[in-house]
């Protein structure tokens, strides 16, 4: 090997690669946010004691989860236009592939964790007289937030990784940026590895906390 | 005994699926009364309580709540709106066999919990009541352990102190010192009995044969889904009539009075 990295590459072009890691943000963020929104309302959906409900969540959820996440993204800049006629720009379709996708995990984590609480959780809230959301919000999530903590801070690390595939639609965002510099200056191993270390730095903080989190909701175990 | 019934209950038909574990029960409640009400496992006597504040939906059948008939008539059919059904539920207050604290919540936190969710009240007003209630169950010293830290018994009188908050006009005891260490069963009678003290109305649903005698103003012996025998505690427990009765408290063995 006789190939001298040369980092300035990457000085020099800080501020396009600080764009690229503000969009990631734009669209990791808000597709968690949702995503969680979407998916708490589809475990619900996939806990109604109604057939019709339940069966139609099963298929979102199935169809998300059984489907590459490349594929949606694709899916959702070129076909579905087709399907609804309005073009979608390709933060908007991005957005919302990951969104969707995000619900559907998120609401099996939901399920699995409503389901794990203990029957009676609910009767003692309904015994002193709260209604049904009363006690989802007071007495049940609380406690399925923290069983499931491990398993959404694990789904969080993998959007914003899975926010990377945003640049095979072209979307701005940092590895989109990193590609395009690498391909312009030709040094690949400069800006590959200085996006990869930016993505560290963005998920990293986010394990960390989430570990102190659990630790300090576990402490009335 | 006066005239009105605090909680009355006619015709009440309870099924799961083909299973039809009660079978048309008429029952009323007088102000003041205790009544225990015993049987052997499977026979529906959790069930006939857990319908009275609707933890179970009655498959027939009327519960009427101090004069007041529970549910309204929609198009022929009996609803329960969620409302009401939190109304009732307040009034009429639960301790479950396991029970059924909440674990993300400190012993205090539990107790104010459904003054401030549900009755609305400010914090400094739910913590006092939190902590009046507890001392009555002589658990001053614990308001901010968790429940996981806390014995059975402690826990259990965590729930009466939690019932009581509410200021329920009858109390419903669904078995509860069934799960705890024979150690631990005397603590949680003797605050139910401190309760039976105080004039409260309660329903007790127990295998305590010798406690249900000196609690009770009334014992209802449930067998196959229907009122079996039914009297005072000398009568049901010591001078059973029927020998359906007679058989059931010869295989719960000897118990004192």
């Amino acid at each position: 090997m006789h190939y001298t990295p040369d980092f300035s590459v990457v000085w020099n072009n800080w501020p396009v690669l600080l764009r690229g890691l503000w969009v990631t943000l734009e669209i990791w963020l808000p597709s968690i946010a949702m995503g969680l929104i979407g998916g708490f309302l589809i475990a619900q959906a996939r806990l109604s004691q109604r057939r019709l409900v339940s069966g139609i969540s099963l298929v979102y959820v199935e169809l998300f989860r059984d489907t590459p996440v490349l594929i949606q993204l694709i899916w959702f800049y070129y076909a579905f236009p087709i399907l609804v006629g309005i073009q979608l720009s390709p933060f908007a379709a991005a957005m919302l592939g990951l969104t969707l996708n995000t619900s559907a995990y998120a609401s099996e984590i939901f399920r699995g964790g409503i389901r794990s609480i203990h029957r009676g959780q609910m009767e003692g809230a309904l015994a002193i007289g709260m209604s049904r959301a009363q006690a989802m919000r007071r007495v049940i999530l609380p406690q399925v937030i923290k069983r499931m903590l491990p398993a959404f801070t694990n789904r969080t690390i993998e959007v914003a990784k899975m926010s990377s595939l945003a640049s095979v639609i072209s979307v701005h965002e940092l590895m989109y940026q990193g590609r395009l510099l690498s391909s312009t200056y030709y040094r690949p191993f400069e800006l590959l590895t200085a996006v990869a270390f930016i993505y560290l730095v963005l998920i990293y903080p986010g394990t960390f906390l989430a570990g102190r989190l659990e630790k300090h909701l576990a402490r009335s175990n | 005994m006066s005239q009105n019934p605090i909680l009355e209950i006619k015709g009440l038909h309870k099924r799961f699926g083909d299973h039809h574990v009660l079978k048309g029960i008429d029952f009323s409640v007088e102000p003041g009364e205790r009544v225990a009400i015993i049987g052997g496992s499977g026979s529906g006597k959790s069930t006939f309580l857990r319908c009275m504040n609707f933890m179970e939906t009655l498959s027939e059948g009327e519960i009427w709540l101090d004069g007041q008939r529970i549910g309204q008539q929609v198009r022929g059919r009996m609803t329960y709106p969620e409302k009401q059904l939190c109304k009732v539920r307040e009034r009429l207050g639960m301790v479950f066999q396991q029970f059924n604290l909440f674990p993300h919540m400190t012993v205090l936190q539990n107790v104010m919990e459904g003054l401030i969710t549900v009755k609305g009240l400010s914090r400094q007003d739910a913590r006092a009541i939190a902590v009046r209630e507890l001392a009555k169950v002589g658990l001053g010293e614990k308001h901010d352990a968790w429940p996981g830290r806390l014995s059975g018994g402690q826990q259990q009188r965590v729930a009466i102190a939690r019932a009581l908050s509410m200021e329920p006009e009858v109390l419903l005891f669904d078995e509860p010192t069934s799960s705890l260490d024979p150690e631990l069963v005397g603590e949680v009678l003797r605050v139910i009995n401190q309760l039976a003290e105080e004039g409260r109305t309660m329903l007790l649903v127990t295998h305590e044969l010798g406690f249900a005698y000196h609690f009770a103003t009334r014992v209802i012996f449930l067998a196959d889904g229907v009122f079996h025998e039914v009297g005072t505690p000398d009568e049901v427990l010591k001078n059973p009539q029927k020998p359906r009765t007679q058989e059931f408290l010869r295989r719960f063995g000897e118990f004192a009075f």
